[in-house]
């Protein structure tokens, strides 16, 4: 491995020690997705309902895509400074701060799912009689799972790679190899903790395109 | 439908992919080699940029740390008063960039601190009195460059709790910590790994302490962890104007286990007499209340390191 710093983080990664432990690789990836999780199922619980709601409806379509496109310029780690600053440190300020990363992909992600049924297909499903319910849930929602799900895919990976800084408020996960190789001028530490962050991001994207194309309604 | 989403989801991994090779293409090619490549251009000077750099020019730089550039604002005014013709080139990023910059000879002063300069030259090197560092450095320097003396201000790595916590358990030095169950640091994480972290409490003075990472280097959300109770230490840096703000003691270290980071002057062969005399004259006046004083004024008022620096030498009739 002749010593180039990928070279040195893989060696890094190789020490059987670094295996084991509360600050080993498998406690450090599980915090790290577990911090992820639970990002992503907050937002989840906020941003699907509401931009299934829009994407049914049609209206506040303008206000959600303005405040999405907003959020999304919002820079994490000022963020995640910020609302350390309001309640502390520990998992709640990063928590907060995850979520309002996720929040724009999975709002359009569902609003776009629900838009993208064809309304002739709608209007029929309501000339059959179904109510406003079972039109979302029986046509719009399965015709449009696929873009739902591609919502949830964006958010996991933006996630994922971002949940690093949970560590900066005293967290565990990933992030701390980062710092700490940084702070430390370990290099080898902190390119391993990113390539390790860089496979997660890449096995839950590809996880996640899987479940996007399982989820593609036949026939359309 | 189908195929467009699906054509779709097959160009964003593509594109993913993509910026994970483009990351790996960069971290192949030498990455060290890039933070080099910064800082240089950044600030120049404020007052006489352009001008010819004549062979009676001197060249000021400064660190990328605010307090840092108002002690170089200090020397540079200093040196002004004195004739010299100064060129400011604030706001260097860090000392691997910095350093080279003054061996070859293209910045002639700048502002350091004791222990990280030795570390530089000795990464091994022990702590010690800011007596023995001062010498130390001495003989571990290449030959262009030399210390002046060393200032009373120092700006350095400190295990700080709340008054209250001073109080309930009669602190004074680190020493005191000895016993006291649960303790907690907030530090950036190389805390972890540094001499005076935790393993240097166990074994220089028996305290038992865990860090936790709070990777702002002692700023506010350190300084907050402290005072929210979430931590009953902190590392804040001496000159620091929160220590005053929030009521903090600083604890004392009687066995020089953190290393001092007195502030010293850096400069090469270009400095003469009449301009290390000048220089010397600012470190004599600069006490660790001074430095706090001005880094407050930058902190607190948001005023700018030359309007401190001018106030400052006229308090101590320094021009």
């Amino acid at each position: 491995m002749n010593g180039s710093p990928l070279g040195q983080a893989l060696e890094w990664m190789a020490d059987p020690a670094r295996w084991t432990g509360p600050s080993g690789i498998p406690a450090r990836m599980l915090e790290h997705l577990g911090y992820t999780a639970l990002g992503v199922l907050v937002a989840a619980l906020i941003a699907i309902p509401l931009g299934l709601l829009v994407g049914h409806t049609g209206r506040g379509k303008g206000i959600v895509v303005m405040a999405a496109g907003a959020a999304r310029a919002l820079p994490t780690l000022g963020l995640v400074t910020l609302f350390a600053l309001l309640m502390g440190i520990g998992l709640t300020a990063p928590l907060l701060a995850f979520v309002v990363l996720a929040v724009p992909s999975l709002l359009a992600g569902a609003y776009s799912a629900v838009e993208s049924a064809d309304p002739a297909t709608v209007d029929a499903a309501r000339a059959q009689g179904m109510t406003e319910m079972q039109i979302l849930t029986r046509v719009e929602i399965p015709l449009g799972l696929p873009l739902l799900i591609g919502g949830l895919r964006g958010a996991t990976v933006q996630v994922v790679a971002t949940v690093m800084l949970a560590a900066y408020v005293g967290n565990g996960g990933l992030g701390r190899y980062i710092f700490l190789g940084l702070g430390s001028q370990d290099y080898p530490q902190m390119i391993a903790g990113s390539v390790l962050v860089i496979a997660l991001a890449l096995v839950l994207d590809l996880l996640l395109l899987g479940v996007q194309r399982l989820t593609a309604p036949r026939g359309v | 439908m189908t195929i467009r989403s699906t054509r779709r989801s097959l160009l964003a991994a593509g594109g993913t992919a993509g910026v994970v090779l483009g990351a790996a293409a960069c971290s192949s090619s030498d990455p060290f080699e890039e933070d080099t490549a910064q800082g240089g251009e950044e600030g120049t000077a404020p007052s006489d940029g352009g001008g010819a750099v004549g062979s009676s020019t001197l060249v000021i730089g400064s660190q990328a740390y605010y307090s840092n550039e108002i002690i170089a604002e200090l020397f540079a005014q200093v040196l002004e008063a004195e004739g010299f013709t100064v060129e400011r080139q604030f706001q260097i990023g860090q000392r691997e960039v910095y350093v080279p910059e003054l061996e070859n000879g293209s910045l002639d002063v700048l502002p350091e601190y004791l222990g990280n300069l030795l570390q530089h030259y000795e990464p091994d090197a022990p702590s010690a009195s800011p007596e023995e560092i001062h010498s130390a450095l001495g003989e571990a320097l290449p030959g262009a460059l030399r210390v002046l003396d060393f200032a009373e201000a120092s700006d350095q790595d400190s295990y700080t709790t709340t008054a209250a916590f001073a109080q309930e358990h009669s602190l004074t030095t680190i020493a005191d910590l000895a016993g006291i169950p649960d303790l907690r640091i907030a530090a950036n994480s190389e805390f972890e790994v540094r001499p005076y972290g935790p393993e240097g409490a166990k074994s220089i003075y028996g305290v038992d302490v865990t860090v936790v990472p709070v990777e702002d280097s002692g700023g506010p959300l350190t300084v907050q962890a402290l005072t929210d109770g979430d931590v009953q230490l902190a590392d804040i840096y001496t000159a620091d104007p929160a220590i005053a703000a929030n009521d903090l003691v600083v604890l004392e270290d009687p066995e020089s286990m953190i290393l001092p980071q007195n502030v010293v002057p850096l400069v090469t062969e270009k400095v003469d007499e009449t301009a290390a005399a000048a220089i010397e004259r600012v470190i004599e006046q600069l006490s660790a209340d001074d430095l706090v004083a001005i880094n407050q004024r930058s902190v607190e008022e948001q005023a700018n390191s030359a309007t401190i620096a001018t106030d400052w030498l006229g308090e101590k009739g320094l021009v």
